[in-house]
């Protein structure tokens, strides 16, 4: 995925189109905080989740962590691939790191989130 | 270094019994092993020498200078040892206590337990505690059931939340949902406080309890705990204190004075009983009005002249066997009891005065993370050193090398790259500013040498762990 056409929340994660679906994972900043990713426990697919809540966990060697489901929608697949190779999370936040796909998703929830560029401005205040 | 099986050799032994010159009782052939146990085979002096070599290595606060933040690894006086050695405690049987007809054999232990739960109650200004709970997040789960317990004696089914802040231990939101109990989380503000308005907000009739550690994990004490606990009473809400940090504020003031109804105390943090792997712990609930009537039980009660057990009617029950545990008791009543009041008010006033020597040397290489004077630990980032390629862990590792345990890094999460560095009041000026020396080196090496500090440690009986690895494969098995 490409950083600058994606959506991003407040708690670091991002959200990106992929046809019928949208792909969800945490942001660059958010795997370099955390520091090396141990384990990621997914969320079952068909389960339907509101906006902001908590879908997904991410424990890394510092801290364990949810990840919030940055608009309402039905689980349509998980990444398994981080079941047992969880650092792709920190190797590739936006690529093979993704957590989950959300189907259902109205366009305009995620339309609404930051875009990078807010997402950068947001991440300076952070840097004070 | 070997293992102690893999020193075995078939045969030799430490002790070798002589034959038996009594009939052998015998078990029943469905009780015994099939297969030896795989015990190491060794000699006695070879037994000896293995676990004083591996007791060398050990790293504890009667070795090393230990600030390990929000830990409070302070020393723990041997007199206590000594008092907890006594035969009259350490071969006391357990099932005496709750056995009636043996209540004058225990009146000893019941006056201890009695007297030390009447001196935590003064401590925290509670109406009682219970030393049942026999770790710190025990405590906290009990303080939690009495919660509970309280709303659903009043009826308060639709109070299903605790409010937490998001500096607070990560105890404190596991022990409320155990406890039944949604979670919600209350950010800080700038200043490194609970963000008032927006707890204000939180506050709502579905709220159950708000959980504050106070002093925070900020090291900062929380200017607006008194109204906290005014609006959370409003709405029927009951104020948890985390005693965690109770140690910066013995003797000069009190939970219960602020406004909390339920607290429980870490005696192998603030009564100096040991602490980390050797332990174990002990976390007594204090309770105030409100939750009197749920204190676990059976309790030792006074009457007359004697001690006797009873239970409260709508007591909680038991949350440990026997009297939790006993000997960290006697200890931290030993502890108390040699102090005595002005040593206790010494005790967190030099706690509060050695963190901030030690911030004050050290605000010029290391950024404090929030502003003005902490209490008995101090916080900085590593963000500064991290720019250039440091990382907090880099500078614990490095504290290694030069003696010292490392700080408490990355907790609370709300700091980043955080160095948390509790000194506690026992520890000399002289220990402080070598370990401060050691911290103003590290940060001279961030620019002239930084990768010394990524190899580090380099001194110790094993070097930098592979912390992905240690977390992710939990195979610890021995072959």
């Amino acid at each position: 995925m490409e950083p600058k056409r994606l959506r991003y929340t407040k708690d670091h994660e991002w959200v990106g189109r992929d046809g019928d679906t949208y792909v969800v994972g945490i942001t660059d900043y958010a795997q370099e905080q955390l520091g090396d990713v141990t384990y990621v426990e997914l969320p079952e697919v068909g389960r339907r989740v509101a906006a902001e809540e908590e879908t997904a966990v991410v424990e890394s060697v510092k801290a364990a962590s949810d990840v919030f489901a940055p608009v309402a929608g039905t689980v349509a697949s998980v990444n398994e691939a981080l079941e047992t190779q969880p650092e792709l999370v920190n190797q590739d936040p936006y690529g093979e790191g993704w957590f989950f796909k959300l189907r259902d998703v109205k366009a305009a929830d995620v339309e609404g989130l930051m875009d990078a560029t807010d997402y950068n401005a947001f991440l300076a205040t952070l840097e004070e | 270094m070997q293992l102690i099986f893999e020193k075995s050799v078939p045969g030799r032994r430490a002790v070798r019994f002589d034959a038996l010159d009594v009939p052998e009782a015998g078990l029943p052939e469905t009780l015994r092993r099939r297969e030896a146990a795989a015990l190491p085979e060794a000699a006695e002096i070879d037994v000896v020498r293995h676990f004083t070599h591996l007791s060398k290595r050990n790293f504890g606060i009667d070795s090393h200078f230990y600030p390990l933040g929000s830990c409070t690894m302070k020393y723990n006086p041997k007199v206590a040892e000594v008092v907890a050695a006594l035969p009259g405690f350490a071969q006391l049987h357990p099932r005496l206590a709750n056995a009636p007809e043996y209540e004058d054999a225990v009146q000893g232990a019941y006056a201890l337990i009695y007297g030390l739960e009447a001196l935590l109650a003064e401590i925290g200004g509670m109406r009682a505690a219970s030393i049942q709970p026999i770790a710190g997040a025990h405590g906290e789960l009990t303080g939690a059931l009495l919660m509970a317990a309280y709303h659903r004696d009043r009826g308060n089914a639709h109070k299903d939340t605790v409010l937490v802040p998001d500096s607070a231990h990560g105890t404190n939101p596991a022990s409320a949902v155990i406890a039944g109990f949604h979670v919600v989380e209350v950010p800080s503000c700038a200043k490194g406080f609970v963000d008032f308005e927006a707890m204000k907000a939180a506050l709502g009739d579905h709220v159950a309890g708000v959980m504050l550690t106070c002093p925070n994990t900020h090291g900062m004490f929380e200017p607006e705990v008194r109204e906290i606990a005014r609006i959370a009473h409003e709405k029927d809400a009951l104020l948890y204190y985390d005693g965690a940090n109770l140690n910066a504020i013995v003797g000069q003031c009190r939970p219960g004075d602020l406004g909390f109804d339920v607290m429980h105390f870490n005696l192998h943090k603030t009564f100096a009983t040991p602490h980390g792997g050797g332990g174990p712990g002990s976390g007594p609930v204090g309770v105030g009005e409100r939750l009197l009537p749920y204190l676990p039980g059976p309790r030792v009660v006074k009457r007359e002249d004697r001690y006797t057990l009873d239970t409260p009617e709508k007591s909680i029950g038991r949350v440990a066997a026997f009297f939790g545990n006993f000997l960290i008791a006697v200890r931290a009543y030993a502890y108390l009891r040699y102090y005595g009041g002005d040593g206790l008010r010494g005790m967190s006033r030099d706690a509060v005065l050695n963190a901030n020597y030690v911030q004050a040397r050290l605000e010029k290489a290391y950024q404090p993370a929030f502003d003005g004077r902490c209490m008995h630990e101090c916080v900085f980032t590593g963000a500064r050193q991290a720019e250039k390629g440091v990382r907090a862990m880099d500078i614990a590792k490095a504290l290694l090398d030069r003696g010292f345990h490392a700080p408490t890094v990355y907790f609370p999460l709300t700091v980043k790259e955080c160095l948390m560095i509790e000194p506690t009041e026992t520890e000399s000026k002289e220990t402080l500013d070598a370990f401060c020396d050691a911290m103003l080196e590290i940060a001279s090496l961030v620019d002239r040498d930084p990768d010394a500090l990524h190899a580090a440690p380099v001194t110790t009986p094993v070097g930098r762990l592979d912390e992905v690895k240690a977390a992710k494969d939990l195979d610890c098995a021995c072959r």
